[in-house]
């Protein structure tokens, strides 16, 4: 132990250094290091997808990455996909669709479906279903946050 | 759980990553995107002291395409071989077996490198080295060898690869336009390992008959495996859909399959069978 490293990288805007052993996920590290508790930590082996987050502008399983790897990366977590003022239009469609209940799941739900639809604004159900494969819910069935992530392409289209 | 303890280096040179590699007493190990090993960190299946991170070692991210065939470089993601339009005719079985491979977030890390160094018997890269009669080459401190796929794939999670060497290229031969191919698997959940998986391509003779048949497996026994019996069922015959059903038997009779949580090898040997003629009709279509 005691082995640390400093690591810069930028998260949801702005510049972080962080001094952390090599053993830390990236997930560890933005909520017990930064204090973004938004990003969940489920299984820690890469199958639930709840800590996903966008690291230059990809999603990706912060359990699976170290955080000394995201050196002078851009990292994006759900925290940075919401603002003070109103529910983004992501959001909003989360809610109109009961696309939540727990709620554990839906920060890893709400970033992999805004890489989805900022890449693929005109997706169709078959590969949100495929894409949303990634991420685990034991509530809602999935069939809320299939028409959640269908119902907010408008807001993604140019 | 947390991952054990371990130090961590990030060279920029082949060189360097190679030294780092043998100075530790075969207690290093090489990390790509880590979609592999991160989970065998946390499962404490790995201890390694050390891990070398590859990403900066420059060009091996590159996907070539010529005369020759494929070369993808060991840091090639599964994205970007999905975002490469040129493989759609360049290679329509990789391009196939890829759209396979784990989940959205996981494609946008895992490499084919890390892959094949990784051996899993149930993943779709090594498959398809082996049905393909792909060449890997490594580069370690006694310099660069290249590895044939059949060689490479020693047993589950076992490879030719010595302790200092690390995966830079994976050769896939060229890809004539007139072949035909298919590519199968079954999980019970998308993006799940395969219970069990075929990879299979032909050439067509002046006669219209398969010729040149390619079977390789995927998830039946501890590694990726050509099937000569079945393949030996495919060459010289017009394929019909009887004739897919004889080389599917064929495969079936031949393959090896384990038993565990997820299915009886009595299942396992089905599957494969049916995968086949499934994986043989869709060639011929």
């Amino acid at each position: 132990m005691g082995w640390r490293m400093t690591t810069k990288f930028e998260v949801n805007g702005k510049p972080v250094s962080v001094n952390v052993e090599p053993r830390m996920t990236l997930a560890d590290c933005l909520r017990h290091e930064l204090r973004l508790t938004g990003t969940h930590v489920g299984c820690e082996h890469g199958v639930c997808g709840a800590c996903t987050v966008l690291v230059d502008g990809e999603a990706v399983r912060a359990c699976l990455m170290l955080a000394v790897q995201a050196e002078g990366a851009k990292v994006v977590t759900v925290e940075g996909l919401s603002n003070d003022a109103d529910l983004t239009p992501l959001q909003k469609s989360f809610r109109k669709h009961h696309a939540l209940q727990c709620g554990f799941c839906t920060p890893g739900f709400i970033t992999t479906a805004h890489a989805l639809l900022t890449e693929e604004p005109d997706c169709d159900a078959d590969r949100v279903r495929e894409v949303l494969s990634g991420n685990i819910c034991r509530c809602t069935g999935y069939i809320g946050i299939v028409e959640a992530v269908l119902d907010a392409r408008a807001a993604y289209k140019k | 759980m947390k991952l054990p303890p371990f130090e961590y280096a990030c060279p920029t040179t082949l060189n360097e990553a190679v030294a780092l590699l043998a100075s530790h007493n075969g207690e290093a190990k090489a990390i790509a995107g880590g979609q592999s090993l991160v989970p065998m960190l946390a499962f404490r299946l790995a201890r390694p002291s050390l891990l070398v991170d590859l990403r900066k070692l420059p060009g091996l991210n590159e996907i070539k395409i010529g005369a020759d065939g494929v070369r993808l470089g060991a840091l090639v993601r599964w994205r970007d071989i999905q975002d490469d339009k040129r493989l759609e005719s360049a290679h329509p079985l990789l391009k196939a077996a890829i759209a396979h491979v784990a989940h959205y977030q996981i494609r946008n890390r895992g490499t084919v490198g890390g892959s094949v160094a990784h051996a899993d018997p149930a993943a779709e890269m090594p498959g398809v080295c082996v049905a393909c009669d792909a060449v890997i080459t490594a580069a370690g401190k006694g310099g660069t060898r290249a590895i044939k796929a059949a060689d490479f794939f020693e047993g589950a999670l076992t490879t030719a690869l010595k302790p200092d060497e690390i995966v830079t290229e994976i050769h896939l031969p060229a890809w004539p336009a007139v072949r035909r191919s298919g590519f199968q698997e079954f999980a019970r959940r998308r993006g799940d390992f395969a219970m069990s998986g075929v990879a299979l391509f032909y050439d067509l003779d002046a006669g219209g008959k398969a010729t040149n048949a390619h079977i390789g497996t995927i998830g039946v026994g501890d590694r990726p495996r050509r099937l000569a019996k079945a393949e030996a069922a495919l060459n010289g015959q017009a394929v019909t859909e009887a004739l897919a059903v004889k080389v599917g038997e064929a495969a079936a009779a031949e393959v090896d399959p384990q038993e565990d949580i997820h299915a009886s090898a009595a299942y396992r040997r089905s599957l494969t069978g049916t995968l086949c003629e499934r994986a043989l009709l869709a060639a011929a279509r």
